[in-house]
């Protein structure tokens, strides 16, 4: 037995994982690896979202007084929105589908990989290749429509509007890779004895967005080309100068960017499905509402478009039925949270870092979910349409929802992804202190937007207004102070963490019985599939310092 | 010993299985597990291009239904024959399309390179066809937005009063008569209606879009033909012809809706 182990251990030695497989960075520019295409989104999105949030910094420092500090109305007009379509565009889109999902996906299916390696990387590429052109935007003028474009505003704007939209355009691309890559995956690559409903929830959870990618982003993809079309030669389809229609334009963008807002929240509902069973110890609870609901938000997502418009001027009945119609995606979001709370009850919590970001998520969303009723109300939205309240709304979902899961992903994946555990403590406080400076920042808006401080206004009334935004100051502030506290964690933990085990968490889905990091291929051989919510048999292994199957130990001693 | 072996040495697992063919990628089970993930994968993508067109098909929509009278009277300028035509050279080389998966699935290779040649001069036929329609409009004026200033000349050619010269048009559309919303059939005589430059661009963004595609389409089919030559294609191997001619058939198809949407509005 021992020498079984020596030999083992010398012949993993042998076989590299896949950080340390091939070097140079071609080995990496190049690569067809999921993992490593995975990691390089991380840090390109990581990157871009540091660019929006030095934005939205700036945004709020601005606000801290009324009145000029260091920037004027045009140039607050390009924060906002260089803020909003960075994080938007660049960002949260891309976020967990590319980064988290590219790493994770094929491993959870027990594959060697996705079934598009190469369109894997063209998705990378195109990603590069549209932030170029954000870029270029900054360069040359910046841009002040708002991350939407509406028309006629976009038309006649002096900014590099046609840029921004190309970049945008070829962002789009790369999402629909992801997403035609991540169906065909899920559809194909499952292992002999995952049916649908053995998969992992957050596999359910990628390939609703994946509908939701295929097809609602060509959409804003012909949307853009016509802007830019509109825009070179005045074709009048959006422009009501040329006898166009600019309610048309806002139809087509929100027929995309509604549904985009579950590209955004479903893979974070995905992630906090797995850490909420996972940490509570417990088979999670309504596994087959949780993954119906997923698709049902993913349809219904595409119905509800024109709540977006009730003061554009679209008719009174076709508000009166976008309105009915969002309160029907209200269902699908509940039974959700339900379902978590459900599964923590009489669980074993333990509260590693991750868990506390999906109490974290569980907590925001419901804030940012609830708030959203108000909104998707025809007659309260009229008072409450464009202030600070949809503000404060959206950033409960956007932020505290969609970046809350993605950090508790990161941290649960994160000794997968780079072999190494990080400082519990450490990571713990900076969770605990960005998620009250996300409160303390987010919070104030509400009352703000109710009480009539409209949103993209560069100047406000002091008497009325000041201490709720020199308070959301503050809390963004403690939030950036938070988030940095974050990357320090796990940079540090790169260089001198304690290497991770196989399993530290005592996980069941399959990518836990790779090694941590995996090997290029992934597995040695494929591993058998279990429920993914069944921890009976995982026990904890002092030797390894994670959890080992004890089935497993008895099937290879039979061997 | 043995544990050990199947653990640490993956290569050995996989020596029992049968040699691989050619261009089948090793994350892949076999040469059908690769088929089928490119099918389905080439059917989603077909439907991305579905809603990417269907952005410009409800343009169209709300636009014909809101202003029949520009559609009527703009549709005339087009010329039904040439489109007629484009649409047989379109057809016919979905035909060729189709027969090279045929030769391609029964391993012919002659047969394979030759409906491929004929698929790309289909093409080329296509562009070309599109190419003298486009030089027409381009002569007459008939242009998208700003650019729109159409030749009084155009106007007599297809039988309409050209009395009204078009440069006054534009400035003075808010004055223009409306034309009756039931006019919509009948071919329109007299006055051009405003905004007709909203037709162009709408004509110019669908078929210029659609034009992309079938230049996209020669690219791969060119790509096609030279693996066909060098003899990569096999019954056991012809992925890439059967999804491109999937592609090709939906390149087909979008022009069957444009061709009367655009050209037969009468």
């Amino acid at each position: 037995m021992s020498t079984t182990h020596t030999q083992t251990a010398v012949a993993t030695a042998a076989e590299p994982d896949y950080l340390s497989c091939s070097k140079g960075w071609k080995s990496w520019l190049l690569t067809l690896d999921h993992k490593r295409i995975g990691v390089m989104y991380l840090i390109a999105i990581s990157a871009s979202f540091f660019l929006g949030g030095l934005f939205a910094l700036a945004l709020r420092l601005e606000l801290f007084h009324p009145g000029k500090d260091f920037v004027d109305g045009d140039g607050y007009n390009q924060l906002f929105t260089l803020h909003g379509a960075v994080m938007v565009f660049l960002f949260i889109i891309p976020g967990i589908p590319a980064a988290l999902g590219n790493f994770v996906l094929p491993l959870m299916l027990g594959a060697k990989d996705v079934a598009f390696p190469r369109m894997n990387l063209a998705s990378f590429w195109l990603w590069l290749f549209g932030a170029i052109f954000f870029v270029f935007v900054l360069a040359s003028g910046g841009l002040d429509t708002g991350w939407t474009f509406y028309t006629p505003y976009s038309v006649e704007a002096q900014t590099a509007v046609i840029f921004a939209a190309t970049g945008a355009f070829i962002l789009g691309f790369s999402s629909i890779f992801t997403g035609i890559n991540f169906i065909v995956t899920i559809h194909k690559m499952r292992p002999a004895g995952m049916t649908w409903f053995r998969m992992p929830l957050f596999l359910w959870g990628m390939y609703a967005t994946a509908i939701i990618q295929v097809l609602a982003t060509p959409v804003l993809g012909i949307t853009l080309l016509l802007l830019i079309f509109e825009r070179v030669t005045g074709a009048g389809i959006f422009d009501p100068h040329n006898g166009g229609d600019p309610i048309l334009f806002q139809h087509f963008f929100w027929f995309y960017s509604h549904p985009a807002v579950y590209i955004m929240i479903l893979p974070a509902m995905a992630i906090v499905s797995e850490l909420v069973s996972v940490f509570s110890r417990k088979p999670i609870f309504g596994y087959k509402m949780i993954a119906y609901s997923s698709v049902a938000i993913a349809l219904l997502g595409f119905l509800v478009w024109g709540h977006h418009m009730f003061t554009s001027g679209q008719s009174k009945l076709a508000g009166a039925i976008f309105s009915a119609l969002t309160f029907s995606v209200s269902i699908p979001s509940a039974i959700k949270v339900f379902n978590w709370l459900a599964t923590l009850y009489k669980g074993s919590i333990s509260l590693a870092t991750p868990m506390l970001y999906a109490l974290a998520f569980i907590f925001l969303f419901l804030i940012g979910g609830l708030t959203g009723l108000f909104l998707g109300t025809l007659s309260t939205d009229v008072h409450l349409h464009d202030t600070y309240f949809i503000v404060a709304h959206f950033h409960y979902v956007m932020v505290g929802g969609t970046l809350f899961a993605f950090l508790g992903g990161l941290h649960y994946w994160w000794p997968k992804m780079f072999g190494r555990m990080y400082s519990a403590r450490g990571s713990a406080i900076a969770c605990l202190v960005s998620f009250v400076g996300f409160n303390v920042a987010f919070f104030p808006m509400f009352p703000l937007g109710a009480k009539g401080m409209p949103r993209r206004y560069w100047y406000y009334l002091e008497e009325d207004f000041i201490s709720y935004h020199q308070l959301a100051t503050v809390g963004t502030v403690l939030l950036g102070c938070g988030l940095l506290g974050i990357v320090v964690v796990l940079l540090k933990s790169l260089k001198n963490g304690e290497r991770a085990p196989a399993n530290p968490w005592g996980a069941a889905t399959m990518e836990w019985e790779a090694a941590s990091p995996p090997i290029h291929h992934n597995f040695h051989h494929t591993p058998a599939v279990h429920d993914p919510y069944d921890f009976g048999d995982l026990r904890f292994d002092p030797a390894q310092g994670g959890y080992a199957r004890t089935s497993n130990a008895t099937a290879t001693a039979t061997h | 010993m043995t544990i050990a072996n199947q653990v640490a040495a993956p290569p050995h697992v996989e020596e029992h299985a049968a040699p691989r063919a050619p261009f089948i990628a090793e994350h892949f089970e076999g040469a059908e597990h690769q088929f089928e993930s490119g099918k389905l994968g080439m059917w989603i993508f077909l439907v991305t291009e579905i809603l990417f067109f269907s952005g410009m098909f409800c343009a169209y929509a709300v636009y014909r239904s809101q202003h029949p009278e520009i559609f009527s009277y703009a549709s005339q300028f087009l010329d039904s024959t040439m489109g007629g035509i484009n649409t047989v050279v379109l057809i016919c080389s979905s035909l060729t399309a189709a027969w090279s998966v045929r030769c391609a699935q029964l391993g012919q290779r002659k047969g394979l390179i030759l409906t491929l040649a004929l698929t790309i001069l289909g093409a080329f036929g296509f562009l070309g066809i599109k190419y003298v329609e486009y030089s027409h409009k381009f002569h007459d004026g008939l242009l998208p937005g700003k650019y729109y200033h159409v030749q009084s000349e155009a106007v007599a050619d297809v039988g309409l009063d050209a009395s009204i010269p078009a440069a006054t048009e534009g400035e003075s559309h808010e004055a223009a008569p409306e034309p009756a919303h039931d006019s919509g059939h009948a071919p329109v005589e007299g006055p051009e209606p405003a905004n007709v430059k909203i037709f162009f661009g709408i004509y110019f963004a669908m078929t210029g879009v659609h034009g992309l595609h079938v230049i996209i389409g020669i690219g791969v089919y060119v790509w096609l033909l030279v693996r066909a030559i060098k003899g990569h294609f096999r019954p056991d191997y012809y992925g890439p012809v059967d999804f491109t001619a999937l592609y090709w058939h939906l390149v087909d198809l979008i022009w069957i809706f444009l061709f009367p949407l655009l050209y037969l509005i009468h």
